[in-house]
């Protein structure tokens, strides 16, 4: 009934989601518990392998790439009040359109060859994006619905080409034939090897600096631009948009089309940065994943990046878990990740009333005291 | 003055205070509400009487200070402690669901189960007859979405007595009523007066408080700074008490000096958002160096109208010419740029985005002015001076650019609307309800503004459901009823009571119409 409780700054953004993920994993540990191991023991483990070694780090944050970019796609949408369940489908399309210039750019130089994949990614994304903005900005048909239909109608797509078209002649299973190493996201530990860093080999790519940058990007188009100055006015009070002379049809196009061209960056790493061929299911949920990083990052761009890398945490250090430890199965780490998007991202107003009294008493408390002897 | 001793006050509240990090809301606020009396409780916006008030409905809890209520000491955490306790709390923007009935609202403020018929047809016998008992006329089957804005008060009064509320407190309620309707809710606060009820009526109105209270409590910035018999004061005294300075009551203003015609408006014709017709063909002109008032009661079509010339609304008909351009095929961003400016009726649902900072809410419709960016870019540092500016010639209080605009008192809001529109320097200006909300201090200085844009040779439009502002300001003044402009008075041949007749739907005999 009463309005939902107001916390201070630093506790919306660094408490809550803190006892979240703490209340997460306590109900993990019971789970881990009741299948008789101990919990202490797997937490030390989730924990090494995810970040105890070079390789588990560079996976951490390979994982994390994904998470960025759909995470990014997800708040860009949701500061013009839109909820993007798309990403998924979009990140999709945008790894078929770096694919195919990857495939077509086999006799190009690599300057050449990768920006060419970058645009493809981000257009091919954003066109996938812009048929559900243009039924909205239009027609009026709802963005939620217009894009979890596109995820099917994209996931059918894509494996008609794969099965049809793209597939390796010869080959039984549906992938594409490998990239040319000219169209290839260079290693982060070939990088380093370069410049004489001995780092383990691990996925991480080009492409986790790109996602970053794109972090930056994002940032200054919604909070240093006058088009992002309208996007949000948009977002947090469609009426006021009108009043001030600012198309909703316009913005709800443009920032859908961000939005899916930054989920295209998804097909850059796992494609171009990791597989080197076009293969099904590449994305594989990273897109609804992306949804509870935007919810934990509150939307910005240092909070996404923040919370994806703590997904590809959990991503990585989890299937190390099922690894090490028999009686914990791929399932259960499934299992934990989902408690965590649960926590964090649906039921954080659970916790925001009892933590904001608590604060309010913390406080008085502490008003109280100093009053007697000065702190 | 001290309480009589010889009755327990309904209401003591000692030494509350309140600070919102910076701001100090309420400062060791203490005074005492007899019981069976009707307080007053006046204050400049920002002074801390909507937060004294949720303090003591439990929306909000103090960093200090007690509050008794009847003589027990009470720590509310939550307003259903504040109910139970008696006491009922009517805010400015209703607490109800637009699309429950009447009966199904109380049913929820009940708490009781609406599923039985049984049920249902006992409350409707309760509530009917609490509705008897107080004078209280309300539709118990009207769904509340539908009613007028004076019936769905009478609700959530109703709603506070049906809990047992013995202290009934109303922030600012007669802001949005008529005067028909605010006279019917002081016949009923009246009312509940005789029958030992305690009333706090929280207003900008002076004159609603020299009409209807038995004493009155003066804040200003956080703290009361005088508590007064209604009996023993005037108007003067509380204005000044108010603002800490003696304030004009009525803007100063020498003749205007009309010349070209910078709004032009033929046949004007316009719907609400259901399709009703609510203009229907109007014509009138705004020139260069004149304020146009239009008075009217509200929802008169007033709104439609101001909406249409705005470009919010698309007209069904007609023309609308700024300086001699036809505009009504474009959009506002595009008027906006002929020089036209306007401050909405309604500043929450249009002329602000709440969640916002100030300053992001100052460059609202003129974000892509030159002066507030480079290219593409938003210039942060000058949208910061430029607001910083604005509070300190608005006296917009706190003067923080950085702050939420949800966190501004009412006032203070729309001290920043007025400010940004006024500071787009436009040619004509469009004003719903520039003041409402407002308090008397501000309101001089806005109208002195309003004057000062007429002197500088710019055509205003004022839509105002007081008549004292229509009266004070314009030069010429229309009166809208039921979509149509029933007269024109210039102001030296306006009365009340002329005024008052067109506004009811009675033609002026002598024609001054065109
Ligand atoms: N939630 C909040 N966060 C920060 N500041 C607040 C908050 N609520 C109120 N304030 C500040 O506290 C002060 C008192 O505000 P309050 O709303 O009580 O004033 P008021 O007397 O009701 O004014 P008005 O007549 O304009 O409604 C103002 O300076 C306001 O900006
Ligand atoms: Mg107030």
């Amino acid at each position: 009934m009463s309005a939902p409780a107001k916390l201070p700054r630093w506790a919306d953004l660094v408490l809550l989601p803190a006892v979240s993920l703490a209340a997460a994993l306590l109900l993990s540990a019971g789970l881990v518990a009741v299948m008789g191991e101990s919990p202490v023991t797997a937490l030390r483990l989730l924990f090494a392998g995810a970040f105890g070694t070079g390789d588990a780090i560079g996976y951490t944050l390979y994982y994390a790439t994904n998470f960025i970019f759909t995470g990014l796609a997800v708040a860009v949408a949701y500061h013009a009040g839109l909820f993007n369940i798309g990403a998924e489908g979009q990140a999709y399309i945008g790894g078929l359109g770096v694919g195919l210039v990857c495939l077509a750019g086999g006799s190009w130089p690599a300057w050449v060859v990768l920006p060419l994949a970058v645009a493809a990614g981000a257009g091919f994304g954003a066109a996938w994006a812009f048929i559900p903005a243009w039924l909205q900005a239009r027609r009026g048909s709802h963005v939620v619905i217009t894009t979890i239909m596109f995820n099917f109608i994209a996931a059918a797509l894509m494996t008609y080409l794969l099965v049809n078209v793209l597939i390796k002649p010869g080959q039984q299973s549906p992938e594409s034939r490998e990239f040319g190493a000219n169209a290839v996201l260079p290693a982060v530990h070939g990088l380093l090897a370069k410049l004489g860093f001995e780092v383990a080999a691990s996925p991480l790519n080009l492409a986790f600096g790109i996602a970053l940058a794109a972090g930056g990007l994002v940032w200054v188009l919604l909070w240093r631009t006058r088009w992002g100055y309208r996007l949000r006015v948009a977002g947090a009070n469609p009426a006021a948009a009108v009043y001030a002379g600012i198309n909703p049809g316009r913005i709800t196009i443009g920032a859908m089309l961000l939005s899916g061209a930054l989920a295209g960056g998804l097909g850059l790493n796992e494609l171009a940065g990791s597989q080197h061929r076009i293969l099904l299911d590449f994305p594989g949920g990273a897109g609804f994943v992306g949804i509870a990083v935007a919810l934990m990052g509150r939307n910005h761009p240092v909070g996404i990046c923040a919370a994806a890398v703590l997904f590809g945490a959990l991503y990585q250090g989890g299937s190390q878990l099922s690894f090490d430890l028999p009686r914990i199965n791929r399932d259960l780490v499934v299992v934990i990740q989902g408690l965590v998007i649960l926590f964090c991202g649906a039921m954080e107003n659970v916790w925001r009333g009892p933590l904001a009294a608590l604060l309010a008493r913390l406080r008085v408390e502490s008003r109280e005291s100093r009053g007697e002897s000065q702190k | 003055m001290s309480v009589s001793p010889e009755r327990v006050p309904a209401l003591d509240l000692r030494g509350i205070d309140k600070r919102f990090g910076p701001v100090h809301a309420n400062r060791a606020v203490s005074f005492a509400v007899r019981a069976g009396t009707i307080h007053g409780l006046i204050g400049e916006n920002g002074a801390g009487k909507s937060t004294l008030m949720n303090i003591v409905y439990g929306l909000q809890s103090p960093d200090a200070g007690t509050l008794l209520v009847q003589g027990r000491e009470v720590h509310f955490r939550h307003p259903r402690e504040a109910i139970a306790a008696g006491i009922g709390m009517v805010h400015q923007h209703f607490m109800l669901v637009e699309n429950f009935t009447a009966l199904e609202n109380l049913l929820l403020a009940d708490g009781a189960a609406a599923g039985s018929a049984a049920g249902r047809a006992a409350a409707r016998e309760k509530w009917d007859r609490l509705a008897l008992d107080h004078g209280l006329d309300v539709p118990l089957d009207a769904v509340v979405g539908e009613l007028p804005v004076g019936v769905q008060q009478r609700l959530e009064i109703l709603k506070a007595l049906g809990r047992k509320a013995e202290i009934l407190v109303l922030d600012e309620p007669t802001a949005v009523l008529t005067p028909a309707e605010a006279t019917q809710l002081f016949q009923l606060l009246g009312r509940l007066r005789a029958q030992g009820k305690t009333v706090i009526l929280v207003t900008h109105k002076l004159r609603e408080i020299m009409a209807v209270t038995d004493r009155v409590t003066v804040m200003r910035q956080g703290a009361v700074v005088a508590e007064l018999d209604t009996a023993a004061t005037s108007l003067r005294e509380l204005a000044e008490k108010m603002v800490g300075r003696s304030v004009l009551l009525q803007v100063e203003k020498g003749p205007g000096f009309p010349r070209e015609v910078l709004l032009e408006v033929e046949q004007l014709a316009a719907s609400d958002d259901r399709g009703v017709p609510r203009v229907k063909g109007i014509s009138f002109q705004v020139r260069a160096g004149e304020i146009v008032g239009i008075a009217g009661v509200a929802g008169n079509g007033q709104s439609e109208l101001l909406e249409t010339l705005a470009g919010i609304r698309t007209p069904t008909g007609g023309a609308i010419r700024l300086a001699g351009r036809d505009v009504a095929g474009d959009d506002p961003a595009q008027r906006r740029r002929l020089g036209l400016a306007h401050v909405p009726e309604d500043r929450l649902k249009l002329g602000v985005v709440a969640a916002f900072a100030a300053e992001d809410n100052l460059i609202l419709g003129q974000q892509e002015r030159p002066e507030f960016g480079r290219g593409v870019l938003l210039d942060r540092r000058a949208i910061a001076a430029g607001c910083r500016q604005a509070m300190a010639e608005y006296d917009v209080r706190p003067g923080d650019p950085r702050l939420r605009l949800g966190a501004f008192s009412g006032g203070n809001q729309q001290k920043l609307v007025m400010a940004r529109e006024i500071g787009a320097g436009p040619q004509v200006l469009l004003v719903g309800q520039p003041t409402r909300g407002v308090d008397i201090g501000a309101i001089e200085f806005i109208h002195r503004r309003l004057v000062a844009l007429r002197d500088a040779g710019k055509a205003v439009l004022l839509v105002s459901v007081e008549l004292d502002e229509i009266l004070g300001l314009a030069d010429r003044i229309l009166v809208m009823n039921g979509g149509e402009i029933m007269g024109e008075l210039p102001r030296a041949e306006a009365t009340e009571e002329k005024l008052g007749l067109l506004m009811a739907g009675v033609r002026a005999e002598a024609g001054h119409e065109d």
